[in-house]
């Protein structure tokens, strides 16, 4: 315990993993939100029926809230390149902090510009306008993602730079962007954020759907969630198996350690491990269940493919198998429940029962915050498959953090243990007491917003709206 | 063009704007705890409510454009300052997250609290911050050399301690102009002693850098700088007179621009002072500059982003302009 308080190494990598883990939860959301309320709106225009427009209402309170404390928590991030591994920030700065300066102009330009009018600009500008407001904040989400991506797919498999002297000098901005590993990377975080959101929002619906809330109001919401997740769940999920094959060609220390694939397979295929715990000190498996032949076949698409595996490569470069191995695991088994659920959702669906299935209702109550974890579980098997490294291959840990003592960071992160979890109790304090409140079906439309034809609440009110 | 004076100026240009701006917010947030009831205290936080937000982006921006343009400048001064920096920070986010928050509760006590100290805190270790690079930080190699806490010293936690009135008088102007009643009073009266505050602890400032650090000493006394330098303490001194005097004659507008004023002057001398250092005493600004590549690739974003902030800004406080009303934003959200 008292080696971890004196090595700067270990508490630095526990900060930013902290202060990473804290912070993603939010952009998720509102990626995910923004493109939800984008869909929901473009409904209100084209269809003219005021549910859609009760929905934004409703559900932008939440996308508000969200927005606040990621923002706050993001510039923590920013800081700590310097504040942390200065070291790693000075010698790639040529390459990579520009993709880090796109991203804060991005953001920047998204909040000072349009989430103003998002927010507050309903009796202001008209329906047109709102919407374009709208759809530039869900773009301007996922670009910021862009530039997310693309500085961490630079460390994952850097591209479009040369070293001299142990500092990196850009050689192409396009190759460094575009690197091997950030089209699907960005893809794969992108499209999780949507199916995050859209679990959330349907487990939420389901909620007050079950305890008999606003029915009309809740089923319209999961509705549009669901048939956004049915596009996603399946594409995620073919994402994933990309995903996995970039791993495999540019990080095949990552590959086998998620794999706990000790031994290059020499005649025949290269088993997978369904369920395994690998000893890094042993350098084996203690326990496993393994199918034959099915990693040859998963990463190499031939039943006798050969993949490299830990033991190639020295003990001190080698990832934490262990960890690896299980946070992988969960997140697929997350993403392939996903995938479950939407079949048995098409099913249900087509026998007219949708709404209808309390126990449908009930698993999506209960599976509602998966998404955010296996986002989290993702992040961990990435990050910690990286390791020894900073910088893939070229650039090690040790090698890029600050010229500080360690009594630095045990400050800094004593007091982001104390005010992280008094965010994140006040932040669920204030979406639960906004959800409790339901949806404000009462206020009229501004009139700027009332479109000529428009099919109000009551009229095509069947079941009774606002009881 | 010379992309490392370029960039220097759109850093200078960020790190004034957001001083300045969030400099009004935090002010409001130091002045909170003279709001007699929740009435007052809805009235000054809804006077920055709308804004602060866009504010506060000026520091994303200037974070990412020292990293981008000055890398050595970020990686040192971010691990020198590693302390008061991330204490800044930690003062940020609570008094970031309290907007939302604070307006959505009931008992607004403990939100209040949080939005003074959380203030507080960011002001003090701003403050310290910048003493600490006015001190001066130890370099080798390219990289920070010196200890834990070389940023602490008399001198520093002076600046740190005049920063306090230096933003109450910010937060009080911009108050006078947007409140009125016992608000705007109490403002006018804060603005008078912290301005005069101000004025003192900037002559102590200006008597004690030259004599202490030599490389102001040089850069005061010698050719060319010696025939402009004395500018910026007589602007301080009549910006501060004029502050003093509008708010007798109970002019609105004038106090905020004289406080601008003061403020400009400061800033002014110390970057009078420093240039050409980027880190004194001995890193430049173009030591300390990315390769030109980078520079101009950059440049790229902030040319188009910048023109489009600066724009929507203006129009945001077009918006807003005038006394804020008891009705505020929040709540309504319409």
């Amino acid at each position: 315990m008292a080696e971890f308080f004196s090595d700067p190494v270990a508490l630095s990598r526990l900060q930013f993993a902290v202060t990473t883990m804290f912070h993603i939860l939010f952009p998720v959301l509102t990626i995910g939100l923004a493109v939800y309320l984008a869909a929901v709106e473009i409904l209100w225009l084209i269809k003219k029926e005021e549910i859609y427009y009760r929905m934004y209402r409703f559900w932008v309170k939440i996308f508000a809230i969200n927005f606040g404390v990621g923002v706050v928590s993001g510039i923590l991030l920013e800081f700590q390149f310097g504040t942390n591994f200065s070291r790693f920030s000075q010698a790639v700065a040529n390459v990579f902090s520009p993709l880090l300066a796109y991203e804060g102009m991005t953001a920047f330009f998204l909040e000072a510009g349009f989430l103003g009018i998002m927010l507050f600009g309903w009796k202001r500008v008209p329906r047109g306008v709102h919407l374009l407001a709208t759809c530039l904040v869900a773009f301007g989400g996922v670009l910021s993602a862009f530039w997310i991506m693309a500085a961490n797919s630079w460390m994952q498999t850097p591209a479009g730079y040369r070293l001299a002297d142990g500092q990196f000098f850009v050689t192409s901005f396009t190759a460094a962007i575009l690197n091997p590993s950030f089209p699907v990377r960005l893809s794969h975080m992108v499209i999780a954020s949507f199916e995050a959101t859209l679990f959330a929002i349907s487990g939420i619906s389901a909620y007050f759907l079950l305890k008999g809330k606003e029915p009309r109001f809740y089923r319209r919401s999961l509705g549009v969630a669901l048939i956004l997740a049915a596009f996603f769940a399946p594409l995620q999920v073919l994402i994933g198996d990309l995903n996995g094959l970039v791993v495999f060609r540019h990080q095949p220390a990552k590959l086998a350690g998620m794999e706990a694939h000790w031994e290059t397979n020499t005649k025949g295929g290269a088993p997978f491990a369904v369920v395994a715990w690998p000893s890094m000190k042993e350098e084996r498996n203690l326990f496993e269940v393994a199918v034959p032949n099915g990693l040859s076949l998963l990463v190499t698409r031939s039943l006798d493919g050969k993949v490299e595996g830990l033991k190639e490569f020295a003990p001190e470069n080698r990832p934490n198998s262990l960890i690896l191995f299980w946070t992988f695991r969960f997140m697929v088994a997350i993403g392939f429940l996903f995938l479950f659920i939407m079949i048995l959702a098409g099913y249900l669906w087509r026998r007219g029962r949708l709404f209808e299935s309390r126990n449908f209702l009930r698993t999506l109550v209960l599976i509602q915050p998966l998404g955010f974890i296996a986002t989290e579980l993702g992040w961990i098997t990435t990050e910690m498959g990286r390791q020894p490294w900073l910088v893939y291959n070229v650039m090690r840990v040790s090698e890029g953090i600050s010229p500080i003592p360690p009594g630095n960071v045990v400050w800094s992160l004593a007091l982001f243990l104390v005010i992280f979890p008094i965010l994140l109790a006040s932040y669920f304090y204030y979406v639960f007491k906004t959800l409790l409140g339901g949806p404000d079906l009462q206020t009229p439309i501004p009139p700027i917003q009332r479109p000529a034809g428009m099919l109000a609440l009551r009229a095509r009110d069947g079941e009774g709206g606002k009881n | 063009m010379d992309l490392v004076l370029v960039w220097a100026a759109l850093v200078a240009l960020a790190m004034i704007l957001y001083i300045l701006l969030d400099g009004i917010s935090l002010g409001v947030g130091l002045l909170f705890q003279t709001g007699a009831d929740e009435k007052e205290r809805n009235l000054m936080m809804e006077s920055i409510a709308p804004v602060w937000d866009a504010n506060q982006t000026w520091l994303v921006f200037g974070g990412g454009a020292i990293f981008a343009a000055f890398p050595v400048v970020y990686g040192v001064l971010c691990s020198a300052l590693y302390l008061p920096l991330m204490t800044f920070i930690v003062g940020l986010i609570f008094r970031g997250v309290t907007f939302e928050f604070r307006a959505q509760s009931r008992g607004k006590k403990h939100w209040n609290q949080a939005f003074f100290y959380g203030s507080l805190i960011a002001v003090l270790s701003q403050g310290l911050t910048l003493g600490g690079i006015l001190t001066g930080i130890k370099v080798s190699g390219g990289h920070f050399a010196g200890g834990a806490f070389d940023w602490l010293n008399p001198f520093s936690v002076m600046v740190g301690i005049a920063l306090i009135p230096g933003y109450i008088m910010l937060g009080a102007s911009y108050l006078v102009l947007k409140a009125a009643g016992p608000v705007q009073e109490k403002a006018r009266r804060a603005a008078r002693w912290s301005g005069m505050a101000v004025l003192g602890f900037m002559a102590v400032v200006t008597v004690w850098t030259p004599f202490h650090y030599p490389l102001v000493w040089a850069n005061w006394f010698s050719a060319p700088r010696i025939y402009f330098v004395w500018i910026f303490p007589l602007l301080g001194l009549i910006s501060a007179i004029l502050l003093v005097k509008s708010l007798k004659s109970g002019k609105e507008g004038m106090p905020l621009i004289c406080s601008i004023n003061l403020f400009l002057s400061g800033y002014f001398g110390l970057a009078t002072s420093m240039y050409p250092y980027a880190i004194p005493p001995t890193v430049t600004l173009y030591e300390a500059a990315a390769q030109p590549e980078t520079l101009l690739f950059t440049l790229w974003g902030a040319v188009i982003v910048l023109p489009i902030v600066m724009a929507y800004i203006v129009y945001s406080y077009t918006v807003f302009r005038g006394k804020v009303s008891h009705e505020g934003y929040y709540g309504s959200g319409d």
